[in-house]
């Protein structure tokens, strides 16, 4: 499988003939170009041309984070594989509106699907899980537009967010989910494990023929690749809060690893660490897939979701979204 | 007549004569660009195949009008470099299609397929038979990837190896 690299600390990267160097001030490792396919940048770092056009070569994106670990945006070189007939048609998918509806309506009902599978085995969400479920039930046969279909999202979300003081340490207790900045360690965790959700979402898309601007639940240009927003629905619950949820239950991120600043709460370097190295052991997980009959890691079920969507562009086969079955 | 003239000016890629015999659902997606084959272990290894076999020969990767790729061009004959003769009668077409192609051109060459990892080797003339057979080969192409939608997968022994098996399958 092909590896992400993370780095955290300050420094160079720096092509030296064949060879991709990370320097710090005290040690130079090698990056092993070949098997590498995205490289996500929270230190300081400093890069030339050279090393970007040996990056490129070797098709790997670069995601860069600021300070506080919030996206900051993406290089992505040339893509390889353009398929102008699958952009045409997955516009098409756009314009259309029941095309449209109904992919963003797949979008949701994962989301949802997720959400809920997440809670089913605690006892103590019970309560809030039936809220979803008759929330759901109720709603979703009358969604006559996008923006309904969002409302209906947003308030089976604020269940699902408001679930989680139940079975989190008190510490972590959400009055409610808020975003740039968040002001609190929880919602400091979800921003942080969504941001890093999307960008890996963002390099699989890259990889295929599909376009990252065309989305359907979000509107086009609501963030530069929205289609990436679209597909995080599904995979937000299915991975990054089961990473959350270990974390915080097993105690490995505690208040310590958090920084406060004015209103910002935000990881600190130790806290994205461990963060970080769940999040990957977790998208590195195989789950044998059924069809394929061939273990499938998290992200090669990103890639997988990709796939059935251009299918679903150029008329093959319907998209089904993901439900995991596991 | 005019029907006819206006086939004999089909012109492919030969890799595209290549999966119209191995699987009409590749060669559909193949000509909309939507490959997969940069992802794949074993398509690399024929590259490396291709890099490292016959060292000694120079004229390597010979690029004819922009379209058709000659793996080797030596002692007259047209030399196509595969990694396993699974699927022979692919081969054979996609290097009968050369031979055609150069014939209009004005040339007559003999065509080689190399298996090197098996050692062995066919060696091949274009055929009336096989004239007619890439005529029709190129009907076919043309008639495949004018279709708005792709042939529907059909499980073969040869998918689990084809970059193509997620896709198909997933």
């Amino acid at each position: 499988m092909q590896k992400t690299l993370y780095i955290n600390s300050n420094g160079r990267l720096r092509r030296k003939e064949n060879t991709l160097y990370f320097e710090t001030e005290t040690e130079k490792r090698a990056v092993d170009i070949e098997n590498i396919e995205q490289i996500h940048i929270f230190g300081e770092v400093d890069l030339n041309t050279r090393a970007l056009n040996y990056i490129s070569q070797y098709g790997i994106v670069l995601h860069f984070y600021n300070y506080y670990g919030f996206y900051a945006g993406s290089f992505m070189p040339r893509k390889k594989n353009v398929s102008g007939d699958v952009v045409v048609r997955q516009a098409l998918h756009y314009l259309d509106r029941d095309k449209r509806m109904f992919l963003a309506y797949c979008f949701v009902e994962s989301a949802v699907y997720h959400m809920m599978r997440n809670l089913r085995e605690r006892k103590e969400a019970e309560a809030f899980l039936n809220a979803i479920e008759d929330e759901w039930e109720n709603g979703r046969f009358n969604i006559s537009s996008i923006p309904e279909l969002m409302g209906l999202e947003g308030r089976v979300r604020n269940i699902y967010y408001s679930s989680f003081n139940q079975f989190l340490p008190e510490d972590f207790y959400m009055e409610r989910r808020e975003k740039r900045p968040p002001t609190n360690p929880i919602n400091a965790l979800i921003s942080f494990g969504n941001s890093l959700i999307y960008s890996t979402i963002l390099t699989e898309i890259y990889h295929t023929q599909l376009d990252p601007s065309i989305s359907f639940l979000h509107e086009p240009g609501e963030k530069r690749f929205s289609l990436s927003l679209d597909i995080s629905e599904i995979f937000k619950p299915l991975i990054v809060d089961s990473v959350i949820f270990k974390l915080l239950n097993n105690r490995q991120i505690t208040l310590e690893h958090f920084d406060e600043d004015l209103n910002y709460c935000y990881l600190n370097q130790e806290g994205r660490k461990i963060f970080i190295k769940e999040l990957q052991n977790k998208l590195e997980t195989t789950v044998r897939h059924r069809q394929l009959n061939r273990n499938v890691s998290y992200k090669g079920y990103i890639r997988l979701e990709c796939y059935k969507l251009i299918k679903h562009f150029i008329g093959d086969s319907v998209y089904s979204p993901l439900k995991a079955w596991w | 007549m005019e029907y006819i003239q206006e086939y004999s000016e089909l012109k492919f890629q030969g890799i595209k004569i290549n999966y119209l015999y191995v699987c009409k659902r590749k060669l559909w997606l193949f000509s909309k660009n939507i490959t997969f084959e940069n992802w794949s272990d074993r398509v690399l290894l024929g590259k490396i195949l291709h890099e490292y076999s016959y060292p000694k020969e120079e004229t390597k990767e010979v690029l004819i009008d922009n379209l058709i790729r000659i793996d080797i061009l030596s002692d007259g004959a047209v030399r196509e470099v595969k990694h396993s003769s699974k699927m022979k009668e692919a081969d054979i077409m996609q290097v009968m299609y050369y031979l055609y192609y150069l014939k209009q051109k004005g040339i007559q060459k003999q065509g080689i397929i190399n298996y090197p990892k098996e050692r062995r080797k066919e060696v091949l003339d274009l055929t009336p038979e096989y004239e007619e057979k890439v005529k029709q080969a190129l009907k076919e192409i043309e008639e495949i990837t004018k279709k708005p939608v792709p042939p529907p997968a059909t499980k073969q022994r040869i998918c689990k190896s084809c970059a193509y098996f997620e896709f198909c399958w997933g």
